[in-house]
């Protein structure tokens, strides 16, 4: 490999590595508050990019009931952003009170919460599908493509917003996490989930802040992900979460820095394996090397064995 | 005597009954698929209880050890029992297919077995949520390997096993696939539930309910994990070889997440820990299935919808833990129990 595909390459691995990261991120959020594998949360990926279809749909106008004046592509561009994030926020904390919360309250194990979030993401996929029917939808282009070309290596500025608003988030995140007082509940429940509750921290807020910050990273990745490639099905959440999960646990799940770099990394394998080997042997070579990883360190990059008492 | 073994009886005398309505063309040929189906679903179920349900892990990829069963013998069959063009003449006369069938059936068992030591060797330092990704990356990997492999088809599948099941109606006019069906169901069962009625059953058990209380009281928790894996996996490609003599064609995309996720649902459906829930559930869902076949795609709205409601009011499942000599004693006299 030449250094000019190398670095085409990088660059190509670096889009799929933030959006990898931008979904591990509601994965590993919500584990490390709750220890609950949110299954549904590539769906709710899907769920943002079709939310993000219609808003953007219509705000350029498209429906018998549309806005009074047309805004230039840039502006709904970021306006279906915020609005895509805030209602896709809404399914996920509408998804928390209805499916988790209940369960959480009769104390029922772990398991049957994770087993539930594998069914809601089945209903979530499914349930478009019966809904909108299996024909794709082609997401409308708001950013007017820019191909640049420095020393042979060519790409989009979709790519770069792309991997600017993953290292966005991650210093934004970090910020909340670490510096503010919600930020310093999400550590402590994380922490002891027995002592949190009796020392006055309202446990319930916590928890859906968690979701409205994980789901709307889904919908940040979902309105991106169909800028750079502009198809919606509805199964198309399901395999970027299955891996955007695998990044984060080969990360350590619960630490945001595990989601990041976890996400960069499944990113680099795919892709690098992708140009030396044929691309069919992408998935096998990827969760080979996962696999292999995680028989050599279970607990993931920057996760710590926690020693058990007796 | 006679009481000890009535169940066996009875269920020999069940599967008497369809062979001889099957064979008298009593009942149709939509009906005969769907009771294999039930066979398969019930050996894939009960097989995936004993790791998720008896050793409490949380297994999520179990389509995959029944992809490897199912194309390991596929494969035998033909290249034994066809001429083709991919494998040339037949090796072996096709009339011995009829004795060689469940030959390859359990070769593909082991050949299943053998890839869960996959899991089942990472399980030992492994537990919970990380090992449930390996399950899924496993799945993944022989998904993706099969795919990658031209020979026997790769993404578009591999058939011919029709010829097979011909060549066996052929020498005896019996219906051959249901038998097996009917014979390896029995046997899944009868294993289980020996197994787990065992002392090796009780130390998985202890497993999932104390790791480390069952290391300190003597039990060989590493030993418990690699026979439950294996057997697990083998059982499930077992039920895989005959699905796939079922449909005649097997393609990888027959053996993904989503068709795990249809194993866990009746396996949690049924209850966790429970064969009979596991056996009952088994029924119940394939038969739902296809009366919820006009609803489409609804129908996968449905399922998960009717177990996120399960799991709110009864999240133990239907029998959760209980066997059907729990709920009704009077039936302890019809199968040995199992402090027997």
């Amino acid at each position: 490999m030449d250094i000019q595909s190398f670095f085409q390459n990088l660059i190509n691995a670096m889009q799929w590595g933030s959006f990898y990261a931008l979904i591990a991120l509601g994965y590993t959020l919500v584990y490390g508050v709750l220890l609950l594998i949110n299954f549904a949360h590539g769906d709710i990926f899907m769920v943002g990019a079709y939310i993000g279809f219609f808003v953007a749909t219509f705000l350029l106008g498209s429906y018998a009931f549309h806005l009074p004046m047309v805004l230039p592509p840039h502006l709904v561009f970021i306006v279906t952003l915020l609005i895509t994030m805030i209602l896709t926020a809404g399914v996920g904390v509408t998804l928390e009170r209805v499916a988790y919360r209940p369960l959480r309250r009769k104390g029922a194990g772990r398991l049957y919460i994770v087993i539930t979030a594998l069914m809601a993401g089945l209903i979530l996929e499914n349930g478009n599908l019966a809904l909108l029917g299996a024909s794709r939808r082609a997401f409308p282009d708001l950013i007017e493509k820019a191909v640049y070309t420095i020393g042979g290596v060519t790409f989009t500025n979709i790519k770069i917003i792309v991997i600017l608003a993953a290292l966005g988030v991650f210093v934004l995140l970090e910020a909340i996490v670490r510096k503010t007082k919600i930020g310093m509940a999400m550590r402590a429940i994380s922490y002891d989930r027995v002592a949190v509750p009796l020392m006055g921290i309202p446990i319930d807020t916590v928890i859906v802040f968690t979701f409205i910050l994980g789901s709307s990273m889904a919908a940040l990745a979902g309105v991106l992900f169909v800028s750079a490639y502009p198809v919606l099905e509805p199964y198309m959440g399901a395999m970027i979460g299955w891996k955007a999960f695998i990044a984060a646990v080969v990360g350590g799940i619960g630490e945001i820095r595990g989601a990041f770099v976890g996400g960069f990394v499944l990113g680099f394998i795919e892709i690098f394996v992708a140009a030396v080997f044929p691309s069919t042997f992408r998935d096998l070579i990827a969760f080979g090397i996962l696999l292999l990883f995680l028989s050599l360190k279970p607990t993931g990059i920057f996760g710590v064995a926690r020693a058990q008492k007796i | 005597m006679m009481r000890r073994h009535s169940a066996l009886l009875l269920y020999i005398a069940i599967c008497g009954l369809i062979v001889f309505l099957v064979k008298a063309e009593w009942i149709n040929a939509y009906i005969q698929i769907v009771i294999m189906y039930i066979g398969i679903n019930i050996m894939l179920t009960t097989s995936l209880n004993l790791v998720n349900g008896y050793m409490g892990e949380f297994s999520c990829g179990h389509a995959g050890f029944m992809a490897v069963g199912a194309y390991v013998t596929s494969i035998l069959n033909v290249w034994f029992f066809t001429s083709g063009n991919l494998f040339g003449d037949a090796l072996l006369r096709p009339s011995l297919s009829i004795m060689l069938f469940p030959v390859t059936l359990l070769i593909g068992g082991l050949c299943a077995a053998l890839v869960g030591l996959l899991v089942a060797i990472p399980s030992f330092k492994t537990r919970g949520d990380y090992l449930a990704i390996i399950t899924l990356a496993v799945n993944y990997i022989i998904k993706s390997a099969i795919e990658n492999i031209q020979v026997i088809g790769g993404a578009r599948g591999f058939m011919g096993m029709r010829k097979v099941v011909n060549a066996m109606v052929e020498t005896v006019s019996l219906p051959w696939v249901m038998i097996w069906i009917l014979v390896f169901t029995g046997l899944t069962v009868v294993v289980l539930h020996r197994f787990v009625s065992s002392t090796f059953g009780k130390g998985v058990v202890a497993v999932r309910d104390d790791e480390i209380a069952a290391e300190i009281m003597s039990v060989n928790t590493q030993r418990m994990k690699l026979i439950a894996f294996m057997l697990s996996s083998g059982l499930a490609g077992i039920a895989g070889g005959l699905f796939a003599h079922v449909l005649g064609y097997i393609n990888p995309g027959s053996f993904t997440i989503l068709k795990s996720t249809e194993i866990m649902v009746m396996v949690y459906l049924g209850g966790m820990g429970s064969l009979g829930g596991s056996v009952m559930s088994a029924v119940l869902f394939t038969v739902l299935m296809e009366f919820l076949r006009p609803l489409q795609v609804l129908k996968w709205v449905l399922i998960p919808l009717l177990l996120i409601v399960l799991m709110m009011f009864r999240p133990e499942g239907i029998m959760g833990h209980r066997e059907l000599t729990d709920v009704f004693p009077r039936l302890r006299r019809m199968f040995p129990s199992r402090e027997a």
